[in-house]
């Protein structure tokens, strides 16, 4: 683990320098600290600093970068002749990472020497079955392209990480020594170091910013990728899902409609469930219950808000599903085939969502002024009365809020449909029907060893854009009722 | 006011007491009641799927905890093993051997019952393979009586968890009715016996083909490997962040834009982190797939609004007059902030940041996309490191895997494998519980 040794080495620099910026700055002020500008720790910690974020930053960006150059530098080594039909240079390039990787381990069991390895002439036939040999995964024969292009990887690599380590120690070496020589006793060393902190802490603060960007060139990236193989008009206006399991050839159908339904339907049915109880029980916990009901059965629903999703997707399979079957089935009413069907999956949903709805809910009626409910009284009402002609429509805006962003998190669900719902995607009204939604395509499409330049693969690509538009939308919407229509009370 | 007006006004409305409901009153406290009962049942009905949800684990998942074992005194003498060897058939030799202990065993215990070597295959699978390998190792055993405690197939372990019956089972190559008879009569000599599944919380991931010898225990690790980066990672990156936006940030538009985008990234569905992990780590920078390493990383990015939001609760929580007397006394605003308030807001912090791990250790849905699947999970890995990169899965993608296959026999390894996170969920939130109740602070 080179790295880790270029990480430690790094961290002892920082602790060396730290213990000499602080005698350095105290000597300099004849050993009394009260001459100093700052506490002598500070000091000690500016040279720390100086040591350890340029370096760090170093080592992060050139980790970034290097596989990065490695991968154009090696891409533009494999001639357009080398891609056989059908494949890709991105599979190509898989391969080349492959063998090197097939390379490296053989050469640190012993079965090849480093120059064997290095070694462009090597009989490339031979080189297969050396590989193999030496219990490696090597998928096919390694052609002449491959091999040369796994080699002058795995030097590029090697000599990059070489470079890399030294430029990484040079760097804390010199902060090292300029900040060294920078300390004396008239060095306003602590405003350094807290610049420095809050920059860092700034720095911290803006990965949620990052991350956003992440996700949203990723997607687009990709997206953009998928559209130029396939015609966007198809995928948001067709109406059959079929991707062709070969992953090559055939015409796939992919269009999103069916998806979008199946989505539909289920968060219907799970908002049908989870409004309703969660809203009666908001209600109830706030208005009529006494403090010890509260105290027992509020926590409790909660609970059902700690599962995690992939609980509720077993309870789906293996519970719901065939008890629904028992019923619904051809046993009983005749409607439902299998086990998995929009309702098993919205039902299960719905019942994870209710403390969602319900604590939302709750915190919003409990923020209308009880001089309201006063007034309500006052006038003859009674608390039911009071509560619908008072409360909710105090407190509506909220609560729309809130169901909007239970249908948002209904949306964005996943285990409970990979596992509840079924995986055939179609468009029927039926609720005891199976039906799939775009994040149990999602995974299914990019689960598997699917080839990521794919339009099969690429497509979850756009599934996943539709999905953080729509959430984001919905989300973004709950966010500006709630505010334009919330009623300020003081 | 006139004595005239306080005279009951002559109208046409009949008089009626004040102690009896009219019609109108009856009509409004039914209503009243009615609505009463509707949050009663809503709160019912909640708790009531809790208790169904609760009772289908404990119901299906307990059973994992055991397994049907064949346990038979076995004497191998060194003669008897080099007859063995000497054979062409050497498995066959040593489940012979087997097969007349056993029957050695049960005429000892007064029953007869007729078996063959396939019967005996069916029951426990390669019986002689695994005899040979073990006096293989073992050279030393040779002579001595030992206990072999063999591993039932899952067919004869689901007959004895009432998953097979003798109504419902159909004749095939793993399981027949007349070998039911002998699984009776070994039942009965207490040859075949249930005993605590260790292998289940010790194992790894198995093949499709057999239930029985799947465990979570390598799947167990990964999850720790991914909790270890995340915590090394949100913890003190969720705490800056909320530093800064608590007590520094200036009230300017990029202030606003990263506050906005926290607030947006809690709401964004967990796959889509899981498209961001494939496409930025794997896609972009050749991280290793499958690795806890990267699905830490994304869990951390999920993760992190949940902490941030946690931890400047508890920043604000702390009073003004803390800082405004450590400022009073010279200490910069850096000083006031890492000496006072944040010791003060630590253990609400690290509630927070315990609720938020155990969230993302229930995740599911991102590790699939990063190819953390079940099947990865083959054994443990080869050191502390290594812990990081080696590909492994994680438990919650452990259990989706055994939904997932055809085999009934994984359902019961699935809800036993739920149990098992739901303890360590339970764990960590009622360390959390206990953090709040011992150390918060009312101001």
């Amino acid at each position: 683990m080179p790295i880790l040794w270029l990480f430690l080495i790094v961290v002892a620099i920082a602790l060396v320098g730290y213990v000499l910026g602080r005698s350095r700055a105290l000597q300099s002020a004849g050993g009394d600290s009260r001459n100093l500008h700052s506490l002598p720790a500070f000091y000690g910690a500016n040279v720390a600093l100086k040591v350890i974020v340029p370096a760090f930053g170093l080592l992060v960006i050139w980790l970034l970068v290097q596989p990065i150059y490695v991968n154009s530098q090696v891409s533009g080594m494999i001639p357009d002749t080398a891609i056989k039909e059908g494949s890709s240079r991105g599979l190509v390039l898989a391969e080349v990472r492959r063998t090197a990787t097939g390379l490296d381990n053989a050469v640190a069991q012993g079965a090849l020497t480093e120059d064997v390895a290095r070694n462009a002439r090597a009989d490339f036939t031979d080189m297969t079955q050396r590989l193999k040999d030496a219990g490696q995964v090597v998928t096919s024969n390694i052609t002449q392209t491959v091999l040369r292009g796994a080699q002058s990887y795995r030097i590029m690599n090697s000599s990059g990480y070489r470079i890399m380590s030294i430029a990484v120690i040079l760097v804390a070496l010199a902060g090292a020594a300029i900040s060294l020589v920078q300390t004396n006793a008239d060095y306003r060393a602590r405003n350094v170091v807290e610049q420095g902190i809050r920059v860092l802490l700034l720095a911290a603060a803006s990965i949620a910013i990052l991350t956003t960007i992440g996700i949203v060139l990723s997607l687009v990236f990709n997206t953009w990728e998928f559209f130029r193989l396939y015609p966007a008009s198809d995928f948001f206006f067709g109406t059959t899902w079929a991707p062709s399991f070969s992953g090559r050839g055939g015409a796939s159908d992919l269009g999103i409609l069916p998806l979008l339904w199946g989505t539909l339907y289920i968060s219907v049915v799970a908002l049908l469930v989870a409004v309703p109880i969660g809203l009666f029980a908001a209600i109830y916990l706030s208005e009529y219950a006494s403090p010890a009901v509260r105290a027992f059965a509020k926590p409790l629903l909660e609970v059902l808000a700690g599962i995690p999703t992939i609980v509720y997707g077993l309870f789906a399979l293996l519970t719901v599903g065939p008890l629904l079957l028992g019923v619904f089935g051809d046993g009983g009413l005749g409607w439902m085939k299998a086990g998995t069907a929009v309702m098993t999956a919205g039902l299960v949903m719905g019942i994870m969502l209710i403390p969602f709805v319900s604590s939302l809910s709750d915190d919003i009626i409990n923020a209308v002024p009880q001089a309201m409910r006063d007034g309500s009284y006052g006038l003859g009402a009674t608390q039911s009365e009071t509560i619908r002609q008072v409360v909710l429509p105090a407190a509506l805006p909220g609560i729309v809020g809130a169901i909007l962003l239970a249908a948002s998190r209904a949306i964005g669900e996943t285990m409970i449909v990979v596992l509840g719902a079924g995986a055939a995607a179609r468009l029927s009204l039926n609720p005891f029907e199976a039906m799939t939604t775009v994040t149990a395509k999602i995974v299914s499409q990019l689960t598997g060893d699917a080839d990521f330049a794919s339009p099969e693969a690429l497509v979850a690509f756009a599934l996943g854009m539709t999905l953080f538009v729509v959430t984001l939308g919905l989300n973004v919407f709950a966010l500006y009722i709630v505010r334009k229509y919330r009623e300020q009370y003081e | 006011m006139t004595d005239t007006s306080m005279q009951t006004p002559e109208t046409g409305r009949q008089a009626v007491s004040l102690t009896a409901y009219d019609a109108r009153t009856r009509k409004r406290a039914k209503a009243e009641k009615r609505f009463r009962a509707y949050g009663i049942v809503a709160i019912a009905t909640g708790l009531f799927f809790l208790i169904v949800l609760f009772a289908s684990i404990l119901s299906e998942g307990i059973p994992a905890f055991t397994r049907t074992v064949v346990s038979v005194d076995f004497t191998l003498t060194q003669q008897e093993q080099e007859e063995a060897e000497s054979t062409l058939f050497k498995t066959k030799a040593y489940s012979d051997l087997f097969i007349a202990a056993l029957n050695k065993e049960l005429d000892e215990s007064g029953l007869q019952v007729d078996f063959d070597e396939a019967a005996i295959e069916r029951l426990l699978g390669k019986v002689g393979g695994t005899i040979r390998t073990f006096y293989a190792d073992n050279p030393d055993k040779l002579g001595e009586p030992i206990e072999f405690d063999l591993a039932a197939s899952s067919r004869v372990d689901g007959y004895f968890k009432g998953r097979v019956s003798r109504d419902t089972i159909q004749d095939s190559r793993f399981l027949q009715k007349s070998d039911l008879d002998l699984v009776d009569a070994l039942k009965e000599a207490g040859i075949i016996k249930q005993v605590f599944n260790w292998p289940f919380i010790t194992g790894a991931d198995s093949g499709v083909d057999n239930p029985g010898g799947a465990g979570i225990g390598a799947s167990v690790v990964g999850s720790f490997f991914m909790m270890l980066v995340v915590l090394a990672l949100s913890l003190p990156i969720g705490v800056a962040a909320s530093i800064y936006l608590e007590e520094f940030a200036p009230q300017n538009k990029f202030t606003d834009l990263i506050e906005v985008n926290i607030s947006n990234l809690a709401a964004v569905p967990s796959i889509v982190f899981g498209i961001l992990g494939l496409a930025v780590f794997i896609q972009f920078m050749h991280l290793p797939q499958s690795a806890p390493l990267v699905g830490g990383l994304v869990l951390t990015l999920m993760t992190l609004p949940t902490i941030i939001i946690s931890t400047r609760a508890s920043l604000k929580a702390v009073p003004p007059s803390i800082r405004d007397a450590a400022l009073g006394v010279g200490a910069s605003k850096m000083q006031a902030v890492f000496h006072h308030v944040l010791p003060l807001a630590a253990p609400g912090i690290l509630t927070g940041t315990i609720i938020g791990l155990a969230q993302a250790l229930g995740e599911t849905a991102p590790l699939l996309l990063i190819g953390m699947v079940g099947f990865v999970a083959r054994g443990y890995p080869d050191g502390f490191l290594a812990g990081f990169t080696e590909p492994n899965s994680a438990m919650p993608a452990q259990i989706y895997t055994w939904a997932a296959r055809a085999d009934v026999g994984f359902y019961e390894k699935a809800w036993g494998g739920i149990i098992i996170l739901l303890i360590f969920l339970l764990t960590m939130n009622i360390i959390a519980i206990i953090l709040r109740r011992r150390f918060e602070r009312r101001w």
